[in-house]
């Protein structure tokens, strides 16, 4: 059994050996924020969410609801983008894209999940959205639903990596037959609930400020998921890239870079998709007199600073093959997507709000959505080496 | 908060986790510290009594609310207080509050936790205008549909009842409530709940009027049939053309609410939102049903297509082992 610990979880050192080793100052860093974000969970638990929180009656929704699930489960769409571009497009190219694409949205799923269940007043009533009382007009039951759903897929995806670690061939063998099928329902379900994040606000239509809130919202939400995921594909192939080099036997460079401008072209393909539905939109709802007011500049900071300007310097830098640009201008376009869930969610919601009234988060607020992030972090460390992600 | 201070707290309350509360939020109005609020509870266990009885109402209630008749003695507020237990005060305290200063109508109040009905103050051409403040009890309620565990519940005599016992806080329902009414227990870290007006369901039921109407004494609040309530206020401002506006709020906002409103300003000088005849749910409906027919629809192309790429697959393998 010791044996067995050591050969598959602490890659083959012994205890003392793997904690040597693990004492980085990365590392220490991640212990730091963990620390901090444990303390928060059970400040909140203990406390409840008035003391831990600024949430009010005005501000029913906080960070954590911008942050980790609008936000997290955005930039958690690697695994609806490139599964279907892989899967059922047959893109074979892409393959090694794949898994690790699959891992970061289960965790980004199963963590985005825990993050929620602070949030939730009463956490351990959760299960009743599955089995209990069904509220089928909500579209929180549908997000519910697709949540549960898609964890679940997810893990079917991974599971042939989890079962090749075990070495338990019969099991690995039947996902991987299940793989494609799980693909198929995974993107019908994935492109549902990044819509209906968008749908949630939709009964908001007096509290949104006009320039955010529209019909349209569930497709802007899915539109922008998946620019995001393209994004975050091409982030963590580069972060892994660089960290887990020496996993990787057979890497060759000049290949790598052309699937990165590659999918850099599908990313400003769909980045220009969203910039005529946003102008569509303003000239449906005859919004255009709002541009010019303090909401107006912000809204144009959002379309034009992070959507339209990092277009442009795409095509510029997949036209001269400028990969290193490429790969920077997917930060900005994520930390678009981000300023979106948390435009949408928190500042141009109540917008008649005078701006002393608003709502701004704790400390503890943020230090557990950071916990979470680290965690995430941690695992998919955890995993990448252990298993064949990235071969 | 330091850490030690944090662990030696922890260990003070180990014994009674239910009724933490923390000390450095005394801005709070004391209504949030209100924690287990039995009103709501009570009047659902009397819903679903009722509905065993099976007994036939042929049509709902409604209040309508005069404004230009309110005198901003918050009676109404200490009578609801009062009759669903919620934190009070004596009513004199309520009554005074006009004339002082700084006074409680120095700014816009909302409904929270431990108070299911605020009212406030706005001012028309230097006078002062009163405005009663609860949930409107809508026809086709936003609360009710955002709900992912159906936790409310539209009663034939018109209140719109909430579900302890069910909800799981989420707090969507306060995301889509369109007037702002349902508040939450944030300082309960075990059973927080949903608490808002539930129209005095129990008194209604016993055929009585709600507690609020009941102590207006200057007939700003009148109880009865949704379609009478609704004849006596265009009665009224057809008698009086120059002393109302002829709006009756609620009669059409968001699809109907069983509140009324007759007023000589208008509506959105007071805090009232500018909602046209759509109901709230009508803004998420054609959405859910996008969805529910892309994903019917959708799934069976895409699993015909994962269909044949395996069959290629297979076909593919068994080339091989062929050569
Ligand atoms: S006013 Fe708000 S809380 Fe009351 S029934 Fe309507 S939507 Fe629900
Ligand atoms: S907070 Fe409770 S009542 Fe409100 S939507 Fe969530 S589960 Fe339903």
């Amino acid at each position: 059994m010791s044996n067995w610990f050591n050969e598959k979880i602490l890659l083959g050192m012994n205890c003392r050996e793997y904690i040597s080793k693990h004492a980085t100052l990365l590392n220490f860093m991640a212990l730091i924020i963990l620390c901090f974000s444990f303390y928060a969970m059970a400040y909140r638990l203990i406390y409840g969410l008035g003391p831990a929180t600024n949430l009010s009656d005005t501000y029913p929704w906080g960070f954590w609801i911008s942050f980790d699930i609008l936000a997290g489960i955005a930039l958690a769409a690697p695994g609806l983008t490139v599964g279907t571009v892989v899967y059922l497009f047959g893109a074979k190219d892409y393959k090694h894209f794949a898994r690790p694409a699959i891992l970061s949205s289960l965790l980004g799923y199963i963590f985005a999940v825990f993050a929620l269940m602070f949030d939730l007043g009463r956490y351990y009533r959760v299960f009743y959205v599955i089995g209990w009382s069904w509220g089928l007009n909500s579209i929180l039951f549908l997000i519910a639903w697709h949540f549960f759903l898609y964890i679940i897929i997810c893990l079917i995806e991974w599971f042939p990596a989890f079962f090749e670690w075990l070495g338990i061939e019969k099991a690995k063998n039947f996902f991987s037959k299940l793989g494609i099928w799980a693909t198929v329902f995974g993107v019908i379900i994935a492109g549902g609930h990044q819509s209906a994040l968008g749908g949630l606000f939709l009964v908001a239509p007096t509290k949104i400020h006009p320039l955010w809130y529209s019909a349209l919202l569930p497709l802007f939400f899915l539109v922008s998921a998946l620019f995001a995921g393209i994004s975050m594909v091409i982030i963590e192939s580069t972060i892994s890239h660089k960290v887990f080099r020496d996993q990787l036997k057979t890497f060759d460079r000049a290949d790598f870079d052309n699937k990165t401008l590659g999918l850099a072209k599908a990313l400003v393909i769909i980045l220009f998709v969203y910039l005529i539905l946003k102008v569509l939109d303003l000239t449906h709802y005859n919004n255009w007199h709002y541009l010019k007011s303090e909401y107006g500049y912000w809204y144009l900071l959002e379309v034009v600073g992070f959507v339209l300007a990092p277009a442009l310097v795409l095509i510029n830098s997949v036209k001269n093959k400028k990969v290193k640009l490429v790969r920077f201008t997917t930060f900005w376009v994520v930390t678009g997507v981000i300023l979106n869930r948390f435009n949408v969610s928190l500042i141009a919601y109540n917008w008649y709000i005078p701006l002393q009234e608003k709502y701004y988060p704790t400390w503890m607020e943020i230090a557990l959505s950071l916990g979470v992030v680290t965690l995430i972090v941690l695992f998919y460390r955890f995993i990448v080496r252990r298993m064949s992600i990235l071969s | 908060m330091n850490r030690r201070e944090f662990f030696k707290r922890s260990l003070t309350i180990a014994g009674s986790l239910l009724i933490a509360r923390n000390s450095n939020a005394s801005d709070q109005p004391l209504s949030v510290y209100s924690t287990q609020n039995k009103a709501n509870k009570k009047n659902w266990e009397k819903f679903e009594e009722l509905k065993k009885t099976n007994s036939q109402i042929d049509e709902s209630y409604a209040v309508l609310v005069d404004i230009t008749k309110c005198i901003g003695c918050r009676r109404c507020e200490w009578a609801c207080n009062e009759w669903n237990k919620n934190p009070n005060r004596p009513v004199k305290e309520f009554e005074a509050s006009k004339d002082e200063k700084p006074s409680v109508f120095d700014r816009v109040r909302r409904t929270h936790a431990g108070e299911f009905t605020v009212v406030n103050r706005f001012h028309s051409k230097n006078k002062p205008v009163y405005v009663k403040k609860q949930c409107m009890h809508c026809a086709e309620a936003a609360c009710l549909n955002a709900c992912f565990v159906d936790a409310f519940k539209k009663t034939p005599q018109g209140a719109v009842l909430y579900n302890p016992s069910l909800c799981v806080g989420c707090r969507y329902c306060m995301i889509a409530c369109p007037f702002d009414i349902p508040a939450y227990e944030y300082y309960n870290a075990l059973t927080p709940q949903i608490t808002k007006c539930t129209m005095c369901f129990d008194r209604v039921t016993d055929g009585k009027v709600p507690a609020c109407v009941e102590s207006c004494t200057s007939d700003a609040l009148i109880f009865g049939k949704r379609s009478e309530m609704l004849k006596l206020a265009y009665n009224t401002i057809n008698k009086n053309p120059e002393r109302y506006i002829n709006h009756v709020y609620g009669e059409h906002e968001a699809g109907g609410t069983n509140w009324l409103y007759i007023s000589q300003i208008p509506f959105e000088k007071l805090g009232f939102p500018e909602l046209d005849k759509t109901p709230i749910p009508a803004h998420s409906k054609s959405f859910l049903f996008t969805v529910k027919v892309l994903e019917v629809v959708a799934a069976a192309p895409l699993v015909w297509g994962a269909y044949y790429m395996i069959s290629k697959n297979r076909s593919k393998k068994e080339g091989k082992k062929d050569e």
